[in-house]
């Protein structure tokens, strides 16, 4: 699904990744691990094309398409998502609204009919129950005044609508207590098919509990120096990252 | 100083209204003998440093003469279908577009010439007793030119304890006449409201085409806890010079609440001053201004606590796009024996274009000590963070940068409590931006 070659990227004349590979097939998860400013991040955003970012080389193939030619809003038509570490708040567009339109967005892409507001307002009736969302959360504008844990929720609804075929989750367990964790892991899980693959991007072992990855990656100063199965990031989590970065 | 007198002279003398009481004379008297002392502003003078009006001093004008403009013309700026409407054509009060006939009787309202020359004695007399009492002629020169032309325009007189259900809309029409040069009207409106009263009012400024100038001025007296609910929509022709001032007092418990669209002219300058005059008054002066091309739009606002105990609120918003300008000046006076006021002010501005300018000033005077007074400006380019958001959530950077600059102006729109004129200002202000962003898509 994913094929990542020998990228890399700068943010402001800074480098930040120096040649990533990775190859991510449907139905897999892998977990992203690595310090503090090791580009873990970055590898998201550049995947889900932010601005910010420049292209400095390598090729990233999604489905044999180039990925990295495609505007932000074609990948996420074409069913790339990235659940923000910071979800942005929008004064003045109702959630549900915005929603919406991005449902749309992508139905009319691909040739679907697009929803009206009744078929919408029972479809996210169901999605919501599941990842307890509540009607204000809907009515209100996106992520304005949210807690942390309402906008994490609120990004993991979004993808629950929109069902994308690869996930990217940015660090999406950063301040989230025990319960909003669980929550946010069923909504993940609840996605987790033969025809999707996910991409976790955490600091910490501990979501992991509850999304299982098939493949951990470590990152370091911009490379993966370290891949394995789900037994490595325990491993990551007794010892620490220094064993790694000293290797 | 010779020259300057006998270039205003023809401002002042070119068409003297038909006499009336003393008094009104006398008012008159004092606008003319004002307007030549000041003359027309400069951009020396603080208040219009931004603002030029040479195109208005220099212009070639003329007393507007009656048009014979028609209902149809006029059906896409009239607001709902059960509107009580009065209807203004360069200058003049028309009994024939206008609608009153369905009025309730605690309220009056029509041709001001009719009531300053006859009417009900009750009526001349309120009218007496308001004209020119808010309207500073003293340092404004624009209210002393339209006060030395005083002579017709509307009145809305409501009765103490009415509760009017149906919206008032007064609809101010500048439409070519028979002569030639650009015309100039001066209209008035007058509105007293009265204790305990209720109403919502409309005042529209529209005209059919082509150049000319409307120098209006509005004074609102809202009495002792009343609650008036009131919009101004400017919508001038393109090539309209457009200035205006608004003057309001509020008394003791009332609630004034003003919202203003400025959507067209060429220069347009709308002054806005509400003075609450007595303790526990609400007024809140709300705005939203769209300019591109070469117009410019300049708001100045003057809200001035008088008393104890009175909260003021303000939000004014622009969009401006090609080589537009803007002015906001938002001036709040807080007099010594003011205590306890809240004052929030906002002021916000999209800049669509790099040739759109705003200069913008919060101006906060304040004489006493125990006051909650807060303002703060943004302005600046569509938020890069939220359009990024939207795109990656499958919206085209037009869907996402449309999405975020009806937001934009949404919180202004959302609090019309006039259904028809929501739908109308949204349309035409919908209109107008899809227009500014396909050519700057274009370009």
């Amino acid at each position: 699904m994913l094929q990542v070659k020998n990228l890399q990227a700068q943010a402001e004349g800074k480098e930040i990744l120096r040649g990533i590979n990775l190859e991510v097939s449907a139905g897999e998860v892998h977990a992203i691990m690595g310090p503090n400013g090791s580009g873990k991040s970055t590898l998201a955003r550049v995947l889900a094309g932010h601005p910010e970012y420049e292209v400095t080389g390598g090729t990233v193939l999604f489905e044999g398409r180039d990925l990295l030619e495609m505007e932000p809003d074609e990948r996420a038509r074409e069913g790339v998502f990235m659940a923000f570490q910071y979800p942005v708040e929008i004064a003045g567009v109702n959630n549900a609204y915005f929603l919406k339109a991005a449902l749309n967005a992508k139905r009319k892409h691909h040739g679907q009919q697009e929803l009206d507001a009744v078929e919408f307002m029972a479809l996210i009736r169901e999605r919501a129950k599941a990842l307890d969302i509540e009607q204000g959360m809907l009515n209100r504008a996106v992520n304005e005044g949210f807690s942390g844990g309402e906008k994490k929720r609120n990004e993991i609804f979004q993808m629950a609508l929109l069902e994308p075929k690869l996930a990217i989750l940015d660090e999406t367990d950063s301040g989230l207590d025990i319960d909003a964790l669980k929550i946010v892991s069923h909504g993940v899980n609840a996605l987790r098919s033969p025809d999707r693959a996910t991409i976790v991007v955490t600091h910490y072992q501990r979501l992991l509990n509850y999304i299982v990855p098939d493949y951990v990656h470590v990152l370091s100063a911009g490379r993966i120096v370290k891949s394995g199965g789900k037994e490595l990031a325990l491993e990551l989590e007794q010892k620490g990252y220094g064993w790694i970065e000293a290797a | 100083m010779t020259q300057v007198a006998e270039k205003l002279h023809p401002w002042v003398s070119a068409a003297p209204p038909v006499a009336g009481p003393r008094w009104l004379q006398a008012l008159r008297e004092r606008g003319t003998a004002r307007f030549r002392a000041l003359g027309f502003p400069t951009v020396r003078d603080e208040e219009w440093r931004f603002t030029n009006v040479s195109p208005i001093s220099n212009g070639d004008f003329r007393p507007a003469g009656p048009s014979p403009v028609t209902l149809n013309r006029l059906a896409q700026f009239i607001y709902g279908d059960a509107a009580h409407r009065l209807v203004v054509v360069n200058g003049r009060f028309s009994p024939e577009l206008s609608r009153l006939d369905g009025l309730p009787q605690t309220v009056r309202a029509g041709s001001l010439a009719g009531v300053l020359h006859g009417g009900q004695q009750e009526d001349s007399d309120l009218a007496q007793e308001h004209l020119g009492a808010l309207a500073d002629v003293d340092d404004r020169a624009f209210a002393a030119l339209n006060t030395a032309h005083l002579d017709d325009g509307a009145y809305v007189f409501i009765a103490d304890g009415a509760v009017v259900e149906d919206p008032l809309q007064i609809l101010f029409v500048s439409s070519p006449d028979a002569g030639s040069g650009a015309p100039v009207s001066h209209p008035r409106l007058l509105v007293v409201a009265g204790e305990n009263s209720q109403a919502r009012m409309v005042e529209t400024y529209v005209g059919t085409g082509g150049s000319y100038f409307t120098n209006g001025v509005t004074e609102v007296v809202v009495g002792e806890g009343a609650v008036l609910d009131h919009y101004k929509v400017q919508q001038e022709s393109l090539a309209a010079f457009h200035i205006a001032s608004m003057h309001v007092r509020a008394a003791r418990s009332s609630t004034f609440s003003s919202h203003s669209f400025s959507l067209g002219g060429k220069l347009v300058r709308n002054d806005a001053i509400a003075t609450l005059d007595g303790q526990g008054a609400e007024v809140t002066l709300n705005g939203l201004y769209l300019a591109d091309g070469e117009r410019l739009v300049d708001n100045h606002t003057t809200i001035d606590h008088a008393q104890p105990h009175c909260p003021s609120h303000e939000i004014y918003k622009g969009i401006l796009g090609g080589t537009a300008r803007a002015v906001f000046n938002g001036k709040i006076i807080v007099r010594q024996d003011a205590q306890k006021t809240d004052a929030k002010q906002t002021n916000r501005a999209l800049l669509l274009t790099d040739g759109a300018l705003i200069n913008t000033k919060p101006q906060l005077e304040i004489f006493a000590d125990d006051v909650k007074c807060t303002h703060g400006a943004a302005i600046g380019q569509l938020d890069e963070d939220a359009l990024f958001y939207l795109r990656a959530r499958g919206l085209t950077q037009a869907e996402a940068r449309d999405m975020l600059i009806h937001a934009f102006a949404g919180e202004i729109i959302h609090r019309v409590k006039v259904e028809p004129l929501r739908l109308a200002i949204e349309t035409e202000l919908y209109a107008q931006l899809a227009r500014d962003l396909a050519e700057i898509d274009a370009a």
